[in-house]
This record gives structure tokens, sequence and C-alpha cells, in this order.
């Protein structure tokens, strides 16, 4: 009979150690969302994830990291493969140099190339955690295509670090683009530019002028900027710090309290200067059952006291 | 397709002095309930190997408010209850163990809104695949996953088995194409997973139900992403003399930088079947075919379709691209009717489906090549090479004397082969009860506690698809009517 893969890498099993099996811990990542689900209590041991990129097969398109590795440096490796993830590295707009791979992933905010490069969620594999019992766990597969089992990847990317303490993922990269540019459309309507540059990853609306970075193969871009004149080469704007979240439609009736604002047009999330004073609710039923898998998976609530997902 | 014999189920008509088929008919209507011998027949498998099932009452809900009210029946009764879709599933994930109560959503077949704007559709989760594309393409949209039972799986089956296709090569399975899921839970409540604005709140429970089996709830309503229609599309259609060659390409295919939308093998003998059926013009004295698609806008697919011709021909491939519509049309109901050709191979079949490295395809498929002969037993190989999901399909005639345990000692041993070299056991077919005890190869018993955590959280009494996924030992002590049901796996 064959017998699962035995987890070797003594990096991850010092971090399962670390962990151990009781009291309450987090680990720290970068830090550049640690906003996100509220403050954690004060005096929590805190540990951090290693480092180190365990294996990168560019002809499989797929990379190992350690969850403490930033996402630049990953990047800077798959860059002399011609790749990258669809994680955000300090290039894009919201995206931090400092950012590590299992910080984005516990986080699961997608940068602003969701529009094209799709959720981050997406490109997670698996992932190796350790459980609030101190077990290291496997979730998923390391191939880039898996049902082998309930989707575990999915449940804890934005899980926050409140189920499980990510050590290392598997991460399906992707080529990078022949060409890759932004672009500044100054009058332009945000729908005409979603409908009309085919080539956009990402589209950015302040309510006046539309930003949008154009990628693929380079007579494609040509195609799109003469289709649409544009300012070339215009480096996108900086993103407020709040995040909202609403249908891609609803954008156009963005209340006008939000101040400065940019829009992720085709996406729906809104960068604002402050909270949002109406998110959309969750019903008690739906908190219910979130509250029901934190408590299963971490019964004594020692992952991250104090901080929540979703403010459930 | 499939030759069966099946024993009817027990029985027949005496549910009618069941309390819980009255309550069902109280609840729903005569109409939408039926205990009978023939409707609990008909329930009584899917389309796997699996046919030792015995469904209880058949239902037929037309409403989220009749998918309650069976849960509720069911948990007043302490009754297991297995969604329904098509019944097309080949792992087992629809056939009935214990006993219960089958929820069929066949009559939940309406697309009830298509929202053009930001293209969403809400379904119900007994359309089916096809015809949901069918409908949204006056507005140049379509639901991306494809499988190649398309023309009968349902939406809500789909959700079930995370399903892929050809084209998720490119678009994603199932799962990035599902953004909300109205699931009733065992406990007859409703809730909506998921959501239409750009970030839910909670942990991604939406994504936690999707292949989740039918073991977490019934999906009562999905919001399915549309995808635009290409502006361009080009199939390939390349030809080689041998295995090595083919799968040489695709590797090389995906290193330059290509995401192709599909990338499909088919070996000679599965090319020998397609032609002697739908004529589809391929090479008959090929060692391997690969049909290669790539989409996008007119100039850049005119780049890659010389980029993948040459790659090809660089491995001595002979390349013929498809010259219209007809001819593309063609190329590729050669691809989608193989497993209808190879049923005129043999009257039965067993399609397997593991995932490999990319870089191990030739291995695996030689691997594949040695355990077939050695059983005896005839395979065909059509598989979507390009995310090294083998396929391979082992043609049989299960009235022959010991052939279906040589199909189920070969099944194994492509299982053993696949893992061994970093696969995984399934890549779009799911485990149900087909490979269930086979999940301890892959997973280790923390792992699976884990797996098993996340359904009880959604189904503490395990009462939804109970006896699938998850080996015994991470079972809920599953509810009592199916204890005393024989719940082996194909192979077990």
């Amino acid at each position: 009979m064959i017998a699962p893969p035995v987890i070797d890498d003594t990096a991850l099993l010092a971090f399962a150690a670390e962990i151990g099996s009781a009291g309450p811990v987090m680990v720290r990542g970068g830090g550049t969302q640690w906003d996100v689900g509220g403050a954690p209590d004060s005096d929590i041991r805190e540990v951090s994830a290693p480092t180190g990129i365990v294996e990168f097969r560019p002809d499989e398109m797929t990379v190992c990291v350690r969850a403490g590795t930033t996402v630049a440096a990953l990047h800077a490796v798959l860059a002399e493969h011609g790749q990258r993830t669809a994680l955000p590295d300090g290039s894009v707009p919201g995206g931090s140099p400092a950012s590590t791979v299992g910080g984005t992933i516990a986080v699961g905010r997608s940068p602003v190339t969701r529009l094209g490069d799709g959720h981050i969620r997406d490109a997670v594999l698996q992932l190796h955690y350790v459980a609030a019992d101190g077990q290291l766990v496997t979730a998923g597969g390391p191939t880039v295509k898996n049902v082998t089992g309930f989707d575990m990847c999915r449940v804890l990317v934005g899980s926050l670090g409140t189920l499980g303490c990510i050590g290392d993922a598997i991460l399906r990269t992707r080529p990078r683009p022949e060409h890759e540019q932004w672009a500044k459309f100054a009058d332009a309507e945000p729908e005409t530019v979603l409908n009309t540059a085919k080539t956009a990853t990402a589209i950015l609306w302040d309510g006046s002028s539309v930003w949008a970075r154009l990628c693929g193969h380079r007579v494609d871009v040509e195609d799109d900027l003469v289709r649409l004149p544009a300012s070339y080469e215009v480096p996108p704007p900086d993103l407020p710090p709040f995040r909202w979240s609403r249908r891609p439609k609803d954008l156009h009736r963005l209340p006008n309290e939000t101040g400065r604002f940019i829009a992720e047009i085709g996406v729906g999330v809104v960068h604002c200067e402050r909270p949002d004073p109406n998110p959309p609710p969750v019903p008690a039923s739906v908190a219910a059952l979130n509250r029901r898998v934190r408590e299963l998976f971490d019964p004594n609530r020692r992952f991250n006291p104090g901080r929540s997902v979703g403010q459930l | 397709m499939k030759l069966r014999r099946r024993t009817r189920a027990d029985g027949a008509g005496q549910h009618h002095a069941d309390p819980c088929v009255a309550e069902l008919i109280r609840a729903l209507g005569e109409d939408r309930v039926r205990a009978d011998g023939a409707a609990r027949h008909l329930a009584s498998a899917d389309a796997s190997m699996f046919s030792d099932g015995a469904a209880g009452p058949v239902c037929f809900p037309d409403s989220t408010e009749h998918v309650q009210a069976i849960m509720q029946v069911a948990a007043r009764h302490d009754r297991a209850v297995l969604p329904r879709g098509a019944g097309s599933g080949l792992s087992g994930g629809a056939a009935p163990l214990g006993d219960p109560i089958v929820v069929s959503t066949t009559r939940m077949n309406r697309v009830l809104e298509v929202d053009e704007q930001d293209r969403v559709a809400w379904v119900q989760p007994g359309v089916i695949n096809l015809d949901l594309t069918k409908q949204v393409t006056p507005l140049g949209l379509h639901f991306a996953p494809d499988p190649s039972s398309q023309q009968v799986c349902t939406i809500g089956g789909n959700v079930a088995n995370n399903s892929g296709g050809p084209h998720c090569l490119a678009y994603g399975v199932t799962s990035a194409h599902v953004l909300a899921v109205e699931v009733v839970l065992s406990t007859g409540e409703a809730v909506v997973l998921g959501g239409l604005e750009a970030e839910p709140s909670g942990y991604d429970l939406r994504g936690a139900f999707v292949g989740s089996e039918g073991m977490f709830g019934i999906a009562t309503k999905i919001a399915v992403r549309l995808t635009p229609n290409p502006e361009s599309v080009r199939t390939l259609l390349l030809s080689f003399d041998t295995v090595a060659d083919a799968a040489a390409t695709v590797g090389s295919v995906i290193a330059s930088g290509l995401v192709p939308a599909a990338v499909e093998m088919m070996d000679k003998r599965c090319v020998a079947a397609v032609e002697d059926f739908v004529h589809a013009g391929y090479p008959r004295g090929a060692a391997a075919v690969l049909l290669i698609e790539v989409d996008g806008l007119q100039r850049g697919v005119e780049a890659d379709t010389e980029k993948v011709a040459e790659i090809g021909r660089a491995h001595g491939g002979t390349v013929r691209v498809a010259a219209d519509e007809q001819e593309r049309a063609l190329l590729w109901k050669g691809r989608k009717s193989a497993f209808g050709a190879v049923a005129r191979v043999a009257p039965d079949y067993y399609l397997h489906d593991t995932v490999v490295p990319r870089s191990k395809l030739v291995e695996v498929l030689e691997a594949v090549y040695e355990i077939v002969d050695r059983y005896d037993l005839t395979a065909v190989n059509v598989f979507h090479a390009g995310d090294g999901n083998l396929h391979p399909l082992m043609a049989y005639d299960s009235r022959e004397p010991g052939v279906n345990e040589r199909v189920a000692a070969a099944g194994r041993e492509i299982l053993e082969v696949s893992l061994a070299v970093g696969g995984v056991l399934s890549g779009e077919h799911g485990i149900g009860v087909e490979k269930r005890d086979f999940m301890e190869y892959q997973f280790t018993s923390a792992d699976l506690e884990q797996q098993a955590l996340l359904r009880r959280s959604f189904d503490p009494h395990c009462r939804l698809n109970p006896g699938k996924v998850l080996p015994s030992a991470h079972s809920c002590a599953d509810i009592a009517s199916l204890s005393a049901s024989k719940v082996n796996g194909v192979w077990g």
C-alpha cells in the first residue's frame, strides 16, 4: 500500500514545533495588512513562518514556497523563467514589497489585477499548515488540477490564520506577458474601457479618469490603444487605504460621501479614504456557520484570538 | 453505455406505509414523491461502476422550500439524504448508500436570471450545463466549465464535483466560475454562501461547498460567472509517430509561455475508435494526436497558432489547422465522442481519472499500457494533456468471467503509479465511493480529520450523502440506517 508523502522539510517541522499544540499564538508575515479583521489580543506569542523557495518547476508552472518568503523575492526567482503568480508584489498598486506569501494567502485579498489574473485563491494548489492540535497537515495537492477530497485550501485562503498556520504553499505560476503597460484614458466611461480594452487585466476609475493595465501580445495591446486613444505609460494611481466590497454594476451608484476613491471596474472593490459605513449585511445563518467552522477547527481559540474574519 | 446486472430495489411499494414517505407526500404533494420500485431502481446507481446501491423514496422538488421541507422530514426520521443531478458522475457520488431519501433536481431546471452587465446568471441546480451556454450564446457569453458530459450533466452536479473539462486548462474549473450558492443545510436552513459583491464576508464557504460531493448541503440556486466568447479561436490537430513526441510537444507548448485554451491527447487506439464512429478526419496511422486550441484576440491568436505549429513540427509532428468553424466543430466532435466511440468496442467501460505532473506523462502512459496488457484488457487513452489529467479508459465485457476483478486491479495499479510520481487521485471526477478507500494513500489521518471537521461544520449529523469521500474511520459514526447497509468501495 502506498503511504502519503512524509513531510520532511526541517524548516516546516520546526515551525510546527514552535506553534505547538497549546496556548495562544499568531503568525506575523510582512505586517502589511495587519489591520484586517481587527487587532489581535495583546501579549500573544508571535511566530514567523519559514522562508525560502522549496522547489520551482517552470515546466509544470508550479512553485513550492515557504510562507514567510516575500512575494517580491518569489517573483524575482520566477522572473528568471518568465513566470510569476497572481499574488501581489510591490509592483502593483496596493501591493508591498514586504508582503509574504503566507500573509497574502491568509488575508486573501487579491490585487487590482484580479480582473485579468483571477482571484488569488485560484492560484493556491496545496498548503501545508499547522492545525490547532499542533499537527502538520496537507490541504489540496501538488498538481495543477485536483478534486481529491474537500477543498481545504479555499477555506484557508482569507481565514486570517484563525483555522491553521500556513507553513508553505504550492502555487500555480503563469507566464509573464510579452508586453504590459499602464495607460490612462482621460475622458472614457469605465464600461467603455471594460468592453473595449480586451487586454486589460486591471481597470481603475476615480470618478473621472480611467487607468488600465494592458497585458498580452504586443500587437493585441497596440490594437486596444488604436480602439481607445489613451495617454501611454502613465503610472497607476495610489490606492486609498480602506476597501469597500460592491457588485461591479453598483460602482456607478457610490454615495457622495466616499471622498477620494479608486474603484476596480469589473471586480467591485472600491478603495476609499474611510471605512465602509454600510457594508453588505451578513445573514445570521451564514454568520453562525462561519462561527461553527472556527469553533471546530480551533476549539480553544488559540489562533489569532481577537481577530475575526469579516467581523463575524 | 454500461450494461449492469442490477437487482431491483427490494420491497417496491413498501414505503407507502412508511411514515417518512407519507410526510414527504404531505409536504411536497403526491406528484413530487415516488416510492415505487421503478423510481427507486432508476435512482439506485449513477454512471460509475458502483451498482450495489439502494435508494429510498425519490423526491422531485421544484423550489428551495421543497428541499427545506425534505431536509426537515429527513431529520425527524433520521434518514440520510442524497442529492442527485443527471446521475452522470463516474465515481459513485450519486450512488445511494443506506437507503437515503433521494433529492432529484431534474425539476429545478430553470435559468432564473441573466445579468448581462455583470455577466452572472442565477440558475437552478438541475439546469443542463450546455443548455445554459446555448441560452446565453446570443449575448456572446458562455459557461466555461465544459465536461465531456455537458449535454446531460447538470450545473448542480458540476458544483458538487467541481467539474472540469477540456477548456478549464485556461479558464479554470467550476470553482472559479461560481460566485454564490444558495444551499439548504441538513437542518433545513437555507444559506447563501459567497455573493455577487467583490469580497463577501467570512470564510470562503462557497469555495468549501464547491466539490463537496453532496455532503455539505443541497444547492438550490447557483450564481455562475458567464465568460465572454473569445474574439478568435483556432484549433490545431497535430499527429505524431510516438506518444513521447506528442507529450514533449505538450511540455514545450506550456513552457513557451503560451496558455492554450485546451490541449487534448488521444492515442492510436482512441483515434481508431473515433474514426470508426464519427469520421472526424483524425490520421489513423499516428501513434498519438493532439488537439490544441488557442483563443483570444485576432492577431495574438495568429501568432500563437504559428508558434504551436512550429513547436509541433520541431517534435516531428504533422500539423493541420482547422480552416473553418465546420472543420473545428468536427475535430471537437471526435474528441467529445471518444467515450461513445469506445462503447462500440465493448459493452462496458471504466473511465479512470488521475492527475500527474506534465513531465511524467510519457512515463505514466507507458506504465498504463504495461498494466492493462498484463491484465489482458483493452485500454484507450483520451485525456487533458495540458494539465496532466489522465483518463485511461478500459473497455471490457462484464459478462466475461473474472473481468471485473481484472479491471479493478488494473485501476488500482494505475492509481498507485500516478501517486508514486507525485500525482493525485482525481482531477475532475471526484472521490465518491470509487476512490474513498484510497484517500489514505494521498492523505494522512490528520489531513483527513481536518476534512472531516469541515464536513461536520456543515452537517454535524453526517446526514448528507453519508459514506462518501472520507474513509470510514474519518466519517461521523454515520447515521444508523447506513451502518446496516453494504458500503464497500468499488475496489474495496
